[in-house]
């Protein structure tokens, strides 16, 4: 346990949040995201990386102002991560350049040698060689290239960041699909909580709009096809919405021990009062019918946070924009909160960043604490119409003002993933 | 980062129940059997496949004993079915199998790599690439016409643990590590700490599976020159002779509980888990040495008077085998290690699922009050005399990556 007095209703340590920086197709760093969340403009837009020739979605939220070139999945995931940990370490304060005082907890998207790198060791094999793996097998083992071969596992991105940044102990990559980065956090505040570290890095980071990855999401039905109007395409809760939109970023948090961040003087900017998890037996993709896994979820970080519904006033949604996910997430807010939950203003970034996948819990935990402590909740962009069977107030289309000291940000993913975060103003 | 273990027995951490399934066999008899018992000797070996590279393959399971639907194998590649196959196994032997009201307040640590891709589909595809008047145009439509939608539910890290919550019914905390050997010690790690905490969970189930006859993989370790070819032998003749591993298809779930939870419900374990360290360095020469010192260091106080079993996680792979060797042959001379077992020189390298596989046979050998026969005409491993009482688990990932657990006999 840490060495400090301040503890939450259980006895634990309470966990503070000192740093956070975030990279979207928003733009690199807080304040840029910020300005264009808070006028509602989207980074949704035409994809350029890759021919879209015989694709149903042509539409993405990919971060192209970073390489010139277009980079391999992994070195931009890395890229990304880089970025947001840069800002979440400088707003921090904490330690010196190369050598951050705590763990590392990553959320990396699945490595694959990308279809650039498949051709390369194809083409550069011996085309008598009948078998296609053969052939790249042999060009591989010729080609010798430390950067081909590190870059093709998975540990590799948490391992070079772990390097740059000089990060305690081994570092954890870790994937739980698109709770990912919310799952990154969880970890963080366990690490506190247990006394194994006084700070933790916490990323949710992913560059991997490829065509592949794309071709499979369309494969389970799972994107909007909306391409006309790239910006307008994600539209969370509303009744025309058709899909989720890929997209890429990284959100970075510095977490610490709440009283080691006060006796060095550190800002604190929130407080991760809560976190709640509960898997979902029911299907691969699709949830439990009756939502009891993602009600489960929710009233388990509410729990742990030890506070009432009534202390919540802002949900920071998942939204997805799927049919499926935004109709089991009001079901299952309606279920948590009661008649209350149309007091609350809920909204979901992802209409203007698109889903962020590995990174999104991540990024939207750096959104939500934005949202405290700036009193400006993002709205819900694209809410021309409504679904009737959504009783939420979404924040349609334009920000509003509003103090907000507690927020309850939700991430599902495929696999039965759902982790949901209790984050606060302040300890108590 | 240090784990202190001692001091609340009531929260020490027990290895309740142990699913493994390998190239030596299915359960921990046949293990045992294969391990201890029998002159050692590798599995069946498919020379022939993944030529010029030896593969240890899963010996045939009947998957309706643990994967009883059908539909639900369909879901799921190789390394899916084996997972969730050893993870039925770990459960049931655990006594948990079927309890509902405890699994779904089971947590569940897994650790994984990739899925496994069409690789027909591929080499498809890259043979017309060439021919292709507009390749990438080309690519698009024949992946969006080839790709079959379940295979990309295969492909996520996180499916492993799906798999699992949806046949096996576990729906605590589901949280899946990637990053070969070091995502497999880092979860043994970070469960048997939150087990310790206390408050943080009772019972979790924590392993992998590696799928060995997966071209696809052997490309990505054939990137770094890290396999072995020609005939399948110890670690330590390879890492004399050029070095090389051989990948080992391996399945692996460990019950991992408190001490109050296994006697509340009149459980023993196989064996007490003591510290688990994780630790890294970039593998410049005398690093992993280094790391796996302070390592030692850390557990010292933990270590019987006795010099202590250890088994080495070893993959063969020239200069972390040789590093770790000369290690090892001064912790012998200094009497801190005793007889020495390099378990990957007959189950194979199994990625992710290495370091659960050690901590499961450390665990099994404790039970049995045994220790495994020596497989090394080098010269390391040395006949057993004593019943062990404590035994040491490493391993040094064929990247990076080192981790050491110590497990203790129950009495």
């Amino acid at each position: 346990m840490g060495k400090g007095k301040t503890r939450d209703h259980l006895g634990r340590p309470v966990v503070a949040v000192t740093g956070m920086g975030v990279v979207t197709s928003l733009g690199q760093g807080i304040d840029d995201n910020w300005s264009a969340l808070t006028s509602g403009k989207s980074g949704i837009h035409r994809i350029t990386r890759f021919p879209v020739d015989h694709l149903r979605t042509t539409i993405a939220g990919t971060v192209d102002f970073l390489f010139d070139e277009v980079p391999r999945s992994a070195v931009l995931t890395e890229k990304l991560a880089e970025l947001a940990a840069e800002e979440a370490i400088a707003r921090a304060r904490i330690g010196t350049p190369g050598d951050f005082p705590g763990m590392l907890f990553m959320a990396v998207p699945p490595v694959e040698l990308d279809w650039s790198v498949k051709r390369e060791l194809y083409e550069g094999g011996d085309i008598t060689t009948a078998d296609p793996y053969d052939r790249m097998i042999d060009s591989a083992m010729t080609l010798n290239s430390a950067d081909a071969y590190e870059y093709a596992l998975y540990a590799c991105v948490a391992e070079k960041t772990a390097d740059r940044f000089g990060t305690r102990g081994a570092p954890i990559s870790l994937s739980t699909a698109c709770a990912s980065g919310a799952t990154a956090i969880q970890l963080g505040v366990e690490a506190i909580r247990r006394g194994d570290t006084d700070a933790a890095l916490c990323i949710g980071t992913d560059g991997s709009v490829q065509a592949e990855s794309l071709i499979r999401f369309s494969l389970l039905s799972a994107l909007s096809t909306n391409n006309e109007d790239p910006a307008t395409a994600s539209r969370p809760f509303s009744k025309n919405r058709d899909g989720f939109v890929m997209a890429e970023g990284a959100g970075a948090l510095v977490l610490e021990d709440y009283d080691a961040a006060v006796a060095r003087g550190a800002e604190i900017l929130a407080v991760i009062r809560g976190v709640g998890e509960q898997a979902d037996d029911f299907h691969r993709t699709r949830s439990k019918p009756d939502g009891s896994p993602v009600i489960g979820a929710m009233r388990q970080a509410l729990g742990d946070a030890g506070i009432g519904l009534d202390e919540i006033n802002y949900i920071n949604a998942h939204g997805t924009s799927t049919p499926e996910n935004d109709k089991m997430e009001a079901l299952s807010l309606e279920a948590v909160f009661g008649e209350h939950v149309k007091s609350i203003p809920i909204s979901s970034n992802k209409s203007m960043i698109g889903h962020t996948l590995t990174a999104a819990g991540a990024i939207e935990a750096v959104f939500s604490i934005q949202t405290i402590r700036s009193g400006v909740i993002p709205p819900t962009i694209n809410q021309d119409v409504a679904d009737p069977s959504v009783t939420l107030d979404v924040v349609p289309n334009v920000a509003r003002e509003a103090p907000v000291s507690m927020v309850l940000s939700n991430s599902f993913g495929f696999g039965g993933q759902n982790a949901c975060l209790v984050i606060a103003a302040s300890p108590a | 980062m240090s784990d202190n273990s001692g001091g609340n027995s009531a929260r020490d951490v027990w290895v309740t129940g142990i699913g493994l399934i390998s190239s030596l066999g299915e359960g921990l008899d046949a293990h045992w059997q294969a391990l201890a018992l029998d002159e050692p000797r590798v599995g069946s070996v498919d020379t022939e496949h993944f030529a010029p590279f030896p593969v240890l393959p899963m010996v045939p399971l009947q998957l309706d004993k643990q994967i009883p639907r059908k539909a639900d194998q369909r879901q799921m590649e190789p390394w899916q079915r084996l997972g969730t196959y050893a993870a039925g196994l770990a459960l049931a032997d655990s006594g948990l199998a079927g309890d509902l009201e405890r699994l779904a307040h089971m947590d569940m640590i897994v650790a994984a790599g990739g899925g496994e891709r069409d690789v027909v589909v591929d080499g498809q595809i890259l043979a017309g690439l060439g021919g292709a008047e507009n390749p990438d145009a080309f690519l698009n439509e024949r992946l969006a016409n080839d790709l079959r939608p379940t295979l990309f539910l295969a492909q996520l890290s996180n499916l492993l643990a799906g798999n699992i919550s949806i046949v096996h019914k576990v729906t605590g905390s589901s949280r899946t590590f990637m990053g070969e050997e070091l995502a497999g010690i880092s979860a043994v790690e970070i469960a048997a700490r939150r087990i310790r905490a206390g408050g943080q969970g009772e019972q979790f189930l924590v392993g992998a599976a590696y799928n060995a006859e997966r071209k696809d993989m052997l490309l990505s370790l054939a990137l770094g020159n890290t396999l072995w070819q020609g005939a399948v032998n110890s670690v330590w003749e390879r890492a004399n002779a050029g070095g090389g591993m051989v990948t080992g298809s391996l399945g692996v779930f460990l019950v991992l509980e408190s001490r109050e939870s296994a006697e509340a419900r009149g459980k023993s374990g196989y064996a007490r888990l003591g510290p688990v360290l994780s630790g890294r360095s970039r593998r410049e020469p005398g690093q992993a040495t280094a790391v796996a010192r302070g390592q030692i260091d850390a557990l010292r106080p933990e270590l019987g008077d006795k010099p202590v079993g250890l088994l080495s996680g070893a993959t063969g792979v020239a200069a972390a085998t040789l590093e770790e060797r000369s290690l090892l042959e001064a912790l012998v001379a200094e009497g801190t290690v005793g007889p020495i077992r390099a378990t990957q020189s007959l189950l194979g390298n199994s990625l992710e699922a290495a370091f659960p596989a050690q901590v499961a046979l450390a665990a099994l050998a404790l039970s049995r009050k045994g220790f495994y026969r020596p497989a090394d005409p080098t010269g390391l491993e040395l006949e057993a005399t004593d019943v062990p009482t404590q035994i040491l688990a490493t391993s040094w990932g064929f990247w990076r990556g080192e981790g050491m657990a110590l497990l203790e006999a129950i009495d």
